[in-house]
Protein backbone atom coordinates (compact mmCIF):
# COMPACT_ATOMS: atom_id res chain seq x y z
CA UNK A 1 0.00 0.00 0.00
CA UNK A 2 1.15 3.21 -0.99
CA UNK A 3 2.46 6.16 1.48
CA UNK A 4 -0.51 8.27 0.89
CA UNK A 5 -3.33 5.88 1.16
CA UNK A 6 -1.64 4.44 4.55
CA UNK A 7 -1.85 8.32 5.70
CA UNK A 8 -5.31 9.08 4.64
CA UNK A 9 -7.17 5.85 6.28
CA UNK A 10 -4.48 6.68 9.36
CA UNK A 11 -6.93 9.51 9.51
CA UNK A 12 -10.44 8.44 7.67
CA UNK A 13 -10.49 5.04 10.40
CA UNK A 14 -9.39 7.95 13.13
CA UNK A 15 -12.13 10.39 12.45
CA UNK A 16 -14.81 7.29 11.88
CA UNK A 17 -13.20 5.64 15.35
CA UNK A 18 -14.22 9.22 17.14
CA UNK A 19 -16.77 9.80 20.02
CA UNK A 20 -16.47 12.94 21.79
CA UNK A 21 -14.09 13.98 19.28
CA UNK A 22 -16.78 14.43 16.79
CA UNK A 23 -19.04 17.01 18.94
CA UNK A 24 -15.60 18.65 19.51
CA UNK A 25 -15.21 19.19 15.62
CA UNK A 26 -18.83 20.85 15.33
CA UNK A 27 -17.33 22.71 18.00
CA UNK A 28 -14.20 23.63 16.15
CA UNK A 29 -16.05 24.19 13.09
CA UNK A 30 -18.71 26.41 14.24
CA UNK A 31 -15.58 28.57 15.87
CA UNK A 32 -13.84 28.65 12.93
CA UNK A 33 -17.07 29.47 10.81
CA UNK A 34 -17.76 32.33 13.41
CA UNK A 35 -14.17 33.63 13.70
CA UNK A 36 -12.93 33.45 10.24
CA UNK A 37 -16.41 33.72 7.83
CA UNK A 38 -17.83 36.23 10.39
CA UNK A 39 -15.35 38.12 12.66
CA UNK A 40 -12.68 38.50 10.35
CA UNK A 41 -14.69 39.80 7.02
CA UNK A 42 -17.39 41.73 8.72
CA UNK A 43 -16.25 42.88 11.62
CA UNK A 44 -12.63 42.85 12.19
CA UNK A 45 -11.28 44.35 8.74
CA UNK A 46 -8.18 45.92 9.09
CA UNK A 47 -7.89 49.82 9.47
CA UNK A 48 -5.12 50.32 6.78
CA UNK A 49 -6.85 47.75 4.13
CA UNK A 50 -8.44 51.19 2.35
CA UNK A 51 -5.11 52.33 1.95
CA UNK A 52 -3.34 50.52 -1.38
CA UNK A 53 0.08 50.30 -1.24
CA UNK A 54 2.73 49.75 1.88
CA UNK A 55 3.76 53.62 0.89
CA UNK A 56 0.19 54.78 1.37
CA UNK A 57 0.09 52.74 4.88
CA UNK A 58 3.40 54.08 6.14
CA UNK A 59 1.95 57.65 5.20
CA UNK A 60 -0.93 57.25 6.68
CA UNK A 61 0.88 55.42 10.00
CA UNK A 62 3.32 58.75 9.86
CA UNK A 63 0.34 61.15 9.55
CA UNK A 64 -0.95 59.76 12.59
CA UNK A 65 2.21 60.01 14.46
CA UNK A 66 3.40 63.57 13.57
CA UNK A 67 -0.37 64.94 12.63
CA UNK A 68 -2.19 66.55 15.41
CA UNK A 69 -4.63 63.90 15.93
CA UNK A 70 -2.78 62.02 18.13
CA UNK A 71 -0.87 64.80 19.67
CA UNK A 72 -2.18 65.69 23.26
CA UNK B 1 -14.04 61.22 18.45
CA UNK B 2 -14.35 60.09 22.08
CA UNK B 3 -10.33 58.91 22.57
CA UNK B 4 -10.49 57.84 25.70
CA UNK B 5 -13.77 55.83 25.45
CA UNK B 6 -12.12 54.39 22.60
CA UNK B 7 -9.07 53.26 24.01
CA UNK B 8 -10.90 51.82 27.28
CA UNK B 9 -12.88 49.78 25.47
CA UNK B 10 -10.06 48.83 23.03
CA UNK B 11 -8.24 47.88 26.05
CA UNK B 12 -11.01 46.23 27.61
CA UNK B 13 -11.92 43.99 24.22
CA UNK B 14 -8.38 43.05 23.91
CA UNK B 15 -7.88 41.97 27.95
CA UNK B 16 -11.10 40.12 27.84
CA UNK B 17 -10.01 38.12 24.13
CA UNK B 18 -6.27 37.84 26.04
CA UNK B 19 -8.15 36.32 29.69
CA UNK B 20 -10.35 34.19 27.76
CA UNK B 21 -7.54 32.86 25.47
CA UNK B 22 -5.51 32.05 28.34
CA UNK B 23 -8.16 30.19 29.83
CA UNK B 24 -6.95 27.96 27.66
CA UNK B 25 -3.88 27.83 26.84
CA UNK B 26 -2.43 26.73 30.28
CA UNK B 27 -3.72 23.31 31.30
CA UNK B 28 -2.96 22.55 27.63
CA UNK B 29 0.81 23.39 28.43
CA UNK B 30 0.78 21.81 31.43
CA UNK B 31 -1.72 18.60 30.74
CA UNK B 32 0.23 17.76 27.78
CA UNK B 33 3.64 16.91 29.96
CA UNK B 34 1.48 15.01 32.79
CA UNK B 35 -0.18 12.44 30.05
CA UNK B 36 3.49 11.93 28.95
CA UNK B 37 4.64 11.00 31.52
CA UNK B 38 1.77 8.63 32.22
CA UNK B 39 2.59 7.13 29.12
CA UNK B 40 6.02 6.67 29.48
CA UNK B 41 5.12 4.94 33.08
CA UNK B 42 2.91 2.82 30.31
CA UNK B 43 5.91 2.22 27.93
CA UNK B 44 8.04 1.42 30.49
CA UNK B 45 5.67 -1.03 32.42
CA UNK B 46 3.40 -2.62 29.50
CA UNK B 47 0.67 -2.35 32.54
CA UNK B 48 -3.08 -1.57 30.77
CA UNK B 49 -3.49 0.41 33.33
CA UNK B 50 -1.57 3.17 32.49
CA UNK B 51 -2.87 3.22 29.24
CA UNK B 52 -6.47 3.39 30.29
CA UNK B 53 -4.92 6.53 32.47
CA UNK B 54 -3.26 8.05 29.96
CA UNK B 55 -6.20 7.65 27.59
CA UNK B 56 -8.28 9.47 30.02
CA UNK B 57 -6.47 12.10 30.52
CA UNK B 58 -5.55 12.51 26.83
CA UNK B 59 -9.17 13.08 26.35
CA UNK B 60 -9.52 16.01 28.88
CA UNK B 61 -6.85 17.31 26.95
CA UNK B 62 -8.49 17.29 23.87
CA UNK B 63 -11.53 18.63 24.67
CA UNK B 64 -9.69 21.77 25.90
CA UNK B 65 -7.27 22.05 23.21
CA UNK B 66 -10.12 21.97 20.72
CA UNK B 67 -12.02 24.81 22.30
CA UNK B 68 -9.64 26.99 23.10
CA UNK B 69 -8.11 26.08 19.86
CA UNK B 70 -7.79 29.61 17.06
CA UNK B 71 -9.24 31.80 19.92
CA UNK B 72 -5.70 33.34 20.09
CA UNK B 73 -6.39 34.21 16.43
CA UNK B 74 -8.84 36.77 17.71
CA UNK B 75 -6.26 38.85 19.66
CA UNK B 76 -4.15 39.39 15.89
CA UNK B 77 -7.06 40.38 14.05
CA UNK B 78 -7.28 43.20 16.68
CA UNK B 79 -4.30 44.32 16.31
CA UNK B 80 -5.08 45.02 12.63
CA UNK B 81 -8.15 46.64 13.41
CA UNK B 82 -8.50 48.21 16.92
CA UNK B 83 -4.28 48.77 17.05
CA UNK B 84 -3.55 49.47 14.03
CA UNK B 85 -0.93 52.25 14.30
CA UNK B 86 0.86 49.93 16.56
CA UNK B 87 0.74 46.69 14.48
CA UNK B 88 2.55 48.38 11.48
CA UNK B 89 4.52 50.18 13.90
CA UNK B 90 6.01 46.83 15.43
CA UNK B 91 6.14 45.69 11.68
CA UNK B 92 8.32 42.23 11.70
CA UNK B 93 9.40 41.88 15.27
CA UNK B 94 6.06 40.54 15.63
CA UNK B 95 5.69 39.00 12.23
CA UNK B 96 8.36 36.62 11.94
CA UNK B 97 8.00 35.00 15.70
CA UNK B 98 3.92 34.44 14.79
CA UNK B 99 5.04 32.87 11.70
CA UNK B 100 7.25 30.53 13.38
CA UNK B 101 4.11 29.96 15.85
CA UNK B 102 2.01 29.50 12.92
CA UNK B 103 4.25 26.79 11.78
CA UNK B 104 4.94 24.96 14.89
CA UNK B 105 1.34 25.07 15.59
CA UNK B 106 0.39 23.47 12.44
CA UNK B 107 3.40 21.01 11.34
CA UNK B 108 3.98 19.97 15.29
CA UNK B 109 1.18 19.82 16.86
CA UNK B 110 -1.78 18.84 13.88
CA UNK B 111 0.61 15.78 12.87
CA UNK B 112 1.71 14.59 16.40
CA UNK B 113 -1.60 15.60 18.06
CA UNK B 114 -3.06 12.88 15.51
CA UNK B 115 -1.23 10.33 15.93
CA UNK B 116 -1.47 10.77 19.42
CA UNK B 117 -5.01 10.11 19.48
CA UNK B 118 -5.55 8.09 16.40
CA UNK B 119 -2.21 6.20 16.31
CA UNK B 120 -2.80 4.07 19.71
CA UNK B 121 -3.63 0.62 17.49
CA UNK B 122 -2.10 1.43 14.59
CA UNK B 123 2.09 2.90 15.28
CA UNK B 124 4.04 0.74 17.83
CA UNK B 125 4.15 1.61 21.30
CA UNK B 126 7.62 3.54 21.05
CA UNK B 127 6.26 5.97 18.27
CA UNK B 128 2.93 6.91 19.76
CA UNK B 129 4.84 7.67 22.63
CA UNK B 130 7.18 10.10 20.68
CA UNK B 131 4.19 11.61 18.87
CA UNK B 132 2.61 12.65 22.79
CA UNK B 133 6.18 13.96 24.05
CA UNK B 134 6.43 15.72 20.64
CA UNK B 135 2.40 16.88 20.83
CA UNK B 136 3.48 18.39 24.79
CA UNK B 137 6.51 20.32 23.01
CA UNK B 138 5.09 21.63 19.98
CA UNK B 139 2.46 23.22 22.35
CA UNK B 140 5.17 24.75 24.60
CA UNK B 141 7.04 25.78 21.52
CA UNK B 142 4.10 27.55 20.10
CA UNK B 143 3.94 29.44 23.49
CA UNK B 144 7.49 30.43 23.20
CA UNK B 145 7.23 32.65 20.06
CA UNK B 146 3.85 34.66 21.11
CA UNK B 147 6.06 35.33 24.62
CA UNK B 148 9.41 36.30 22.76
CA UNK B 149 6.69 38.62 20.72
CA UNK B 150 4.60 40.02 24.21
CA UNK B 151 8.50 40.38 26.06
CA UNK B 152 9.54 42.70 23.06
CA UNK B 153 7.09 44.93 23.71
CA UNK B 154 7.67 45.40 27.36
CA UNK B 155 11.54 45.03 26.67
CA UNK B 156 12.06 46.45 23.18
CA UNK B 157 15.19 45.57 21.89
CA UNK B 158 16.97 44.26 18.49
CA UNK B 159 15.20 46.63 16.65
CA UNK B 160 15.80 49.52 14.53
CA UNK B 161 12.95 52.26 13.63
CA UNK B 162 12.79 53.34 9.94
CA UNK B 163 11.78 56.50 9.61
CA UNK B 164 10.83 55.85 5.98
CA UNK B 165 8.53 53.27 6.50
CA UNK B 166 7.49 54.12 10.00
CA UNK B 167 8.03 50.58 10.79
CA UNK B 168 10.59 48.74 13.42
CA UNK B 169 13.01 46.29 11.81
CA UNK B 170 14.92 43.58 13.03
CA UNK B 171 18.43 43.92 13.59
CA UNK B 172 19.11 41.30 15.81
CA UNK B 173 17.15 38.40 15.81
CA UNK B 174 18.82 36.59 18.58
CA UNK B 175 18.99 39.35 20.96
CA UNK B 176 15.05 39.17 20.47
CA UNK B 177 14.78 35.47 20.89
CA UNK B 178 17.08 35.79 23.95
CA UNK B 179 16.10 39.32 25.85
CA UNK B 180 16.31 38.01 29.74
CA UNK B 181 12.80 39.38 29.73
CA UNK B 182 11.55 36.81 27.01
CA UNK B 183 13.25 33.61 28.16
CA UNK B 184 12.18 34.21 32.00
CA UNK B 185 9.03 35.47 30.79
CA UNK B 186 8.19 32.39 28.87
CA UNK B 187 9.78 29.84 32.00
CA UNK B 188 7.49 31.92 33.86
CA UNK B 189 4.62 31.09 31.93
CA UNK B 190 5.05 27.86 31.25
CA UNK B 191 5.32 26.45 34.67
CA UNK B 192 2.58 28.94 35.44
CA UNK B 193 0.58 26.23 33.09
CA UNK B 194 2.36 22.85 34.50
CA UNK B 195 0.91 24.00 38.06
CA UNK B 196 -2.40 24.84 36.96
CA UNK B 197 -2.60 21.66 34.78
CA UNK B 198 -1.24 19.70 38.38
CA UNK B 199 -3.84 21.18 40.41
CA UNK B 200 -6.96 20.43 37.61
CA UNK B 201 -5.32 16.68 37.90
CA UNK B 202 -5.25 16.64 41.67
CA UNK B 203 -8.82 18.11 41.64
CA UNK B 204 -10.69 16.04 39.58
CA UNK B 205 -8.65 12.99 41.19
CA UNK B 206 -9.76 14.20 44.40
CA UNK B 207 -13.65 14.09 43.53
CA UNK B 208 -13.06 10.33 42.26
CA UNK B 209 -11.76 9.76 45.98
CA UNK B 210 -14.59 11.48 47.00
CA UNK B 211 -17.17 9.68 44.93
CA UNK B 212 -14.85 6.64 46.01
CA UNK B 213 -14.63 5.29 42.11
CA UNK B 214 -11.62 5.20 39.59
CA UNK B 215 -9.28 4.90 42.96
CA UNK B 216 -6.14 3.69 41.73
CA UNK B 217 -6.01 6.26 38.58
CA UNK B 218 -7.08 8.82 41.49
CA UNK B 219 -3.77 8.04 43.60
CA UNK B 220 -2.07 7.83 40.83
CA UNK B 221 -2.55 9.93 39.21
CA UNK B 222 -2.45 12.59 41.89
CA UNK B 223 1.17 11.33 42.95
CA UNK B 224 2.44 12.43 39.45
CA UNK B 225 0.52 15.53 39.35
CA UNK B 226 1.98 16.64 43.00
CA UNK B 227 5.21 15.72 42.42
CA UNK B 228 5.45 17.58 39.07
CA UNK B 229 3.27 20.74 40.27
CA UNK B 230 5.14 21.07 42.97
CA UNK B 231 8.72 20.96 41.01
CA UNK B 232 7.15 23.31 38.83
CA UNK B 233 6.29 25.32 41.24
CA UNK B 234 9.56 25.84 42.49
CA UNK B 235 10.97 26.86 39.21
CA UNK B 236 7.65 29.11 39.13
CA UNK B 237 8.69 31.05 42.39
CA UNK B 238 12.47 30.91 40.98
CA UNK B 239 11.82 32.79 37.30
CA UNK B 240 9.11 34.90 39.48
CA UNK B 241 12.21 36.33 41.52
CA UNK B 242 13.50 36.81 37.83
CA UNK B 243 10.72 38.20 36.81
CA UNK B 244 10.54 40.78 39.16
CA UNK B 245 14.29 41.99 38.74
CA UNK B 246 13.62 42.09 35.34
CA UNK B 247 10.58 44.68 35.95
CA UNK B 248 12.74 46.35 38.27
CA UNK B 249 15.25 46.86 35.16
CA UNK B 250 13.24 47.93 32.26
CA UNK B 251 10.11 48.62 34.08
CA UNK B 252 10.44 50.70 37.49
CA UNK B 253 7.28 51.88 37.26
CA UNK B 254 5.35 48.43 37.03
CA UNK B 255 7.37 47.76 40.16
CA UNK B 256 6.77 50.53 42.20
CA UNK B 257 2.87 50.19 40.87
CA UNK B 258 2.93 46.30 41.98
CA UNK B 259 4.76 47.25 45.24
CA UNK B 260 2.34 50.95 45.85
CA UNK B 261 5.84 52.29 46.65
CA UNK B 262 5.58 56.06 46.03
CA UNK B 263 8.95 57.41 47.45
CA UNK B 264 11.81 55.21 46.71
CA UNK B 265 14.81 54.71 49.02
CA UNK B 266 17.39 52.13 49.84
CA UNK B 267 16.84 49.44 51.76
CA UNK B 268 13.30 49.17 50.76
CA UNK B 269 10.98 46.62 52.39
CA UNK B 270 8.42 44.18 50.39
CA UNK B 271 4.92 44.44 51.34
CA UNK B 272 3.46 40.94 52.20
CA UNK B 273 0.16 42.36 53.02
CA UNK B 274 -0.93 45.94 53.04
CA UNK B 275 -4.50 47.57 51.80
CA UNK B 276 -3.64 50.78 50.10
CA UNK B 277 -4.86 54.01 50.87
CA UNK B 278 -7.39 55.21 48.35
CA UNK B 279 -6.50 59.00 49.34
CA UNK B 280 -2.52 58.89 47.89
CA UNK B 281 -1.75 60.10 44.97
CA UNK B 282 1.36 61.33 43.20
CA UNK B 283 3.62 64.39 44.04
CA UNK B 284 2.02 67.83 42.78
CA UNK B 285 -1.73 66.11 44.18
CA UNK B 286 -4.13 66.83 46.92
CA UNK B 287 -3.46 62.93 48.20
CA UNK B 288 0.59 63.18 47.90
CA UNK B 289 0.98 63.85 51.34
CA UNK B 290 -1.41 60.77 52.84
CA UNK B 291 0.56 57.39 53.86
CA UNK B 292 0.40 54.94 50.81
CA UNK B 293 -1.01 52.36 53.16
CA UNK B 294 -4.02 52.16 55.73
CA UNK B 295 -2.60 48.59 57.08
CA UNK B 296 0.59 46.72 55.97
CA UNK B 297 2.98 43.72 56.95
CA UNK B 298 6.58 44.43 55.39
CA UNK B 299 10.06 42.39 55.09
CA UNK B 300 12.50 45.30 55.47
CA UNK B 301 15.41 45.52 53.01
CA UNK B 302 13.49 42.65 50.84
CA UNK B 303 12.18 44.63 48.05
CA UNK B 304 16.04 46.58 47.61
CA UNK B 305 17.01 42.68 47.44
CA UNK B 306 14.38 41.71 44.77
CA UNK B 307 15.21 44.86 42.43
CA UNK B 308 18.60 45.20 42.60
CA UNK B 309 20.68 42.06 44.58
CA UNK B 310 21.59 44.40 47.49
CA UNK B 311 19.87 44.64 50.71
CA UNK B 312 20.35 48.46 50.43
CA UNK B 313 20.08 49.17 46.71
CA UNK B 314 18.10 51.76 45.99
CA UNK B 315 14.22 51.15 44.73
CA UNK B 316 12.76 54.43 42.57
CA UNK B 317 9.33 55.04 43.38
CA UNK B 318 6.30 56.54 41.76
CA UNK B 319 7.69 59.97 42.29
CA UNK B 320 10.94 59.72 41.94
CA UNK B 321 10.59 58.04 38.47
CA UNK B 322 8.03 61.09 37.83
CA UNK B 323 11.50 63.51 39.50
CA UNK B 324 13.73 61.79 37.73
CA UNK B 325 17.55 62.88 39.26
CA UNK B 326 18.41 59.26 40.37
CA UNK B 327 20.93 56.73 39.62
CA UNK B 328 19.88 53.47 38.01
CA UNK B 329 21.62 50.59 36.41
CA UNK B 330 19.64 49.55 33.82
CA UNK B 331 19.86 45.49 32.36
CA UNK B 332 22.86 46.18 30.55
CA UNK B 333 24.83 47.18 33.50
CA UNK B 334 24.76 50.68 32.31
CA UNK B 335 24.22 53.45 35.35
CA UNK B 336 23.02 56.88 34.66
CA UNK B 337 20.95 59.74 36.30
CA UNK B 338 17.43 59.42 34.87
CA UNK B 339 15.39 62.09 33.17
CA UNK B 340 12.48 63.78 34.79
CA UNK B 341 8.98 62.92 33.15
CA UNK B 342 9.40 66.53 31.53
CA UNK B 343 12.89 65.87 30.18
CA UNK B 344 11.90 62.80 28.78
CA UNK B 345 8.46 64.49 27.41
CA UNK B 346 10.47 66.95 25.93
CA UNK B 347 13.20 64.48 24.09
CA UNK B 348 9.46 62.19 23.50
CA UNK B 349 8.51 65.71 21.13
CA UNK B 350 11.90 65.94 19.92
CA UNK B 351 11.73 62.62 18.27
CA UNK B 352 8.52 62.93 16.89
CA UNK B 353 9.18 66.27 15.06
CA UNK B 354 12.18 64.80 13.86
CA UNK B 355 10.39 62.43 12.05
CA UNK B 356 7.68 64.90 10.81
CA UNK B 357 10.88 66.88 9.60
CA UNK B 358 12.27 63.65 7.86
CA UNK B 359 9.34 63.09 6.41
CA UNK B 360 9.38 67.37 4.45
CA UNK B 361 12.97 66.49 3.47
CA UNK B 362 12.45 63.57 1.72
CA UNK B 363 9.96 65.49 0.14
CA UNK B 364 11.70 68.06 -0.89
CA UNK B 365 14.67 66.12 -1.50
CA UNK B 366 16.66 67.60 1.03
CA UNK B 367 19.45 64.91 1.88
CA UNK B 368 21.18 66.89 4.60
CA UNK B 369 17.70 67.74 6.15
CA UNK B 370 17.18 64.08 6.02
CA UNK B 371 20.21 62.78 7.66
CA UNK B 372 20.07 65.71 10.57
CA UNK B 373 16.61 64.53 11.28
CA UNK B 374 17.53 60.70 11.00
CA UNK B 375 20.09 61.94 13.93
CA UNK B 376 17.64 63.63 15.80
CA UNK B 377 14.74 60.87 15.45
CA UNK B 378 17.51 58.20 16.67
CA UNK B 379 19.00 60.33 19.79
CA UNK B 380 15.81 61.02 21.27
CA UNK B 381 14.27 57.48 19.77
CA UNK B 382 14.09 55.38 23.25
CA UNK B 383 11.30 58.51 24.42
CA UNK B 384 9.76 58.67 21.51
CA UNK B 385 6.09 57.76 23.01
CA UNK B 386 6.31 60.11 25.62
CA UNK B 387 5.35 62.77 23.14
CA UNK B 388 2.34 61.98 23.27
CA UNK B 389 1.48 61.43 26.81
CA UNK B 390 -0.24 64.91 28.64
CA UNK B 391 0.69 64.54 31.86
CA UNK B 392 3.03 62.67 34.34
CA UNK B 393 0.41 60.78 36.06
CA UNK B 394 -0.76 59.70 32.73
CA UNK B 395 2.42 57.66 32.75
CA UNK B 396 1.49 55.85 35.93
CA UNK B 397 -0.84 52.44 35.66
CA UNK B 398 -3.81 51.49 37.88
CA UNK B 399 -2.05 51.50 41.53
CA UNK B 400 -4.75 49.61 42.95
CA UNK B 401 -5.36 46.81 40.11
CA UNK B 402 -1.81 45.87 39.59
CA UNK B 403 -1.00 46.03 43.66
CA UNK B 404 -3.69 43.63 44.72
CA UNK B 405 -3.08 41.51 41.48
CA UNK B 406 0.47 40.94 42.40
CA UNK B 407 -0.11 40.80 46.05
CA UNK B 408 -3.37 37.76 45.20
CA UNK B 409 -1.27 36.20 42.76
CA UNK B 410 2.18 35.74 45.55
CA UNK B 411 -0.84 34.57 48.19
CA UNK B 412 -2.14 32.07 46.39
CA UNK B 413 1.38 30.69 45.31
CA UNK B 414 2.22 30.38 48.68
CA UNK B 415 -1.52 28.80 49.07
CA UNK B 416 -0.31 26.16 46.33
CA UNK B 417 2.94 25.61 47.82
CA UNK B 418 1.05 24.42 50.75
CA UNK B 419 -1.28 22.37 48.92
CA UNK B 420 1.41 20.35 46.99
CA UNK B 421 3.14 19.34 50.41
CA UNK B 422 0.07 18.30 51.84
CA UNK B 423 -0.96 16.08 49.40
CA UNK B 424 2.35 14.60 48.74
CA UNK B 425 2.66 13.77 52.63
CA UNK B 426 -0.80 12.50 52.72
CA UNK B 427 -0.53 10.57 49.60
CA UNK B 428 2.59 8.68 50.25
CA UNK B 429 1.23 8.05 53.55
CA UNK B 430 -2.27 6.73 52.09
CA UNK B 431 -4.24 8.57 54.06
CA UNK B 432 -5.87 10.48 51.21
CA UNK B 433 -9.40 9.15 51.90
CA UNK B 434 -9.06 10.34 55.70
CA UNK B 435 -8.88 13.84 54.86
CA UNK B 436 -11.81 14.91 53.04
CA UNK B 437 -11.24 18.07 53.77
CA UNK B 438 -7.75 18.32 51.69
CA UNK B 439 -9.69 16.71 48.57
CA UNK B 440 -12.50 19.40 48.92
CA UNK B 441 -9.76 21.98 48.73
CA UNK B 442 -7.84 20.50 46.36
CA UNK B 443 -11.34 21.05 43.81
CA UNK B 444 -11.63 24.61 45.62
CA UNK B 445 -8.03 25.17 44.24
CA UNK B 446 -8.96 25.12 40.90
CA UNK B 447 -10.75 28.35 40.20
CA UNK B 448 -7.97 30.06 42.52
CA UNK B 449 -5.18 28.55 40.25
CA UNK B 450 -7.19 30.11 36.99
CA UNK B 451 -7.57 33.56 38.97
CA UNK B 452 -3.73 33.06 40.12
CA UNK B 453 -2.73 33.05 36.29
CA UNK B 454 -4.34 36.15 34.93
CA UNK B 455 -3.63 37.84 38.27
CA UNK B 456 -0.35 37.35 37.09
CA UNK B 457 -1.54 38.74 33.27
CA UNK B 458 -2.90 41.27 35.14
CA UNK B 459 0.22 42.17 36.56
CA UNK B 460 2.27 42.12 33.65
CA UNK B 461 -0.44 43.89 31.51
CA UNK B 462 -2.05 46.18 33.55
CA UNK B 463 1.33 46.79 35.45
CA UNK B 464 2.84 48.68 31.98
CA UNK B 465 0.43 50.84 30.85
CA UNK B 466 0.33 53.19 29.71
CA UNK B 467 2.49 51.61 27.22
CA UNK B 468 1.89 49.30 24.63
CA UNK B 469 5.48 48.77 23.43
CA UNK B 470 7.61 50.23 26.38
CA UNK B 471 8.79 54.06 26.08
CA UNK B 472 7.94 54.13 22.40
CA UNK B 473 4.43 53.89 21.79
CA UNK B 474 1.15 54.68 24.53
CA UNK B 475 -2.30 53.51 23.86
CA UNK B 476 -3.56 56.53 22.48
CA UNK B 477 -0.87 56.47 19.64
CA UNK B 478 -1.48 53.13 18.79
CA UNK B 479 -4.88 53.00 18.53
CA UNK B 480 -7.06 53.05 15.04
CA UNK B 481 -9.54 56.06 14.36
CA UNK B 482 -12.27 53.78 14.74
CA UNK B 483 -15.87 54.24 15.89
CA UNK B 484 -15.82 52.98 19.74
CA UNK B 485 -19.57 51.98 19.00
CA UNK B 486 -17.99 49.14 16.65
CA UNK B 487 -15.56 48.15 19.80
CA UNK B 488 -18.48 47.78 21.82
CA UNK B 489 -20.38 45.68 19.31
CA UNK B 490 -17.57 43.45 18.79
CA UNK B 491 -16.81 43.36 22.48
CA UNK B 492 -20.29 42.34 23.30
CA UNK B 493 -20.10 39.31 20.38
CA UNK B 494 -16.85 38.24 21.80
CA UNK B 495 -17.91 37.70 25.30
CA UNK B 496 -21.14 35.85 23.89
CA UNK B 497 -19.06 33.67 21.99
CA UNK B 498 -15.97 33.28 24.25
CA UNK B 499 -18.37 32.38 27.34
CA UNK B 500 -20.78 29.66 25.31
CA UNK B 501 -17.48 28.29 24.30
CA UNK B 502 -15.85 27.85 28.23
CA UNK B 503 -19.75 26.50 28.60
CA UNK B 504 -19.58 24.11 25.69
CA UNK B 505 -15.67 23.00 27.59
CA UNK B 506 -16.56 22.71 31.07
CA UNK B 507 -20.35 21.17 29.84
CA UNK B 508 -18.66 18.03 28.22
CA UNK B 509 -15.17 17.91 30.46
CA UNK B 510 -17.60 17.26 33.36
CA UNK B 511 -19.50 14.70 31.11
CA UNK B 512 -16.78 12.66 30.55
CA UNK B 513 -15.17 13.18 34.06
CA UNK B 514 -18.67 11.50 35.31
CA UNK B 515 -18.10 9.00 33.01
CA UNK B 516 -14.55 7.97 33.94
CA UNK B 517 -11.99 6.06 32.57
Amino acid sequence: MGLIKKIWLFYYDGFRSMTVGRTLWIVIIIKLFIIFAILRVFLFRPALSEYGSEEEKAEAVIENLVGNDNRP
Amino acid sequence: MDLSNLIGLSRLQFAVTAAYHWLFVPLTLGLGFIIAIMELKYYRSGDEFWKRTTRFWMKLFAINFAIGVATGIILEFEFGTNWSNYSWFVGDIFGAPLAIEGIFAFFMESTFFAVMYFGWDKVGKKAHLVSTWLTAIGTNLSAVWILIANSWMQYPVGMEFNPDTARSEMTDFWAIVTSPVATNKFLHSVTNGYVLASIVVIAVSSWFLLKKREQELAHKSIRIASVFGGISLAVLIFTGDGSAYNVAKVQPMKLAAMEGLYEGSENAPLVAFGILNPDKDIMGTEGENEDPYLFDISFPNMLSLLATRKTDGFVPGINDIIRGGYEFTDREGNTSVQPSFERKKAMGTAAVNALAGYREARAAGDTAAMRSAEETLKENFDYFGYHYIEKAEDTVPDVPLVFYAFHLMVALGMFFIILFILFIATEWKNRLENHRWLLWTGIAAVPLVYICSQAGWIVAEAGRQPWTIQGLLPVNAAVSGISPGNVLTTLIILLVLFTALLCVELSIMFKQIKKGA
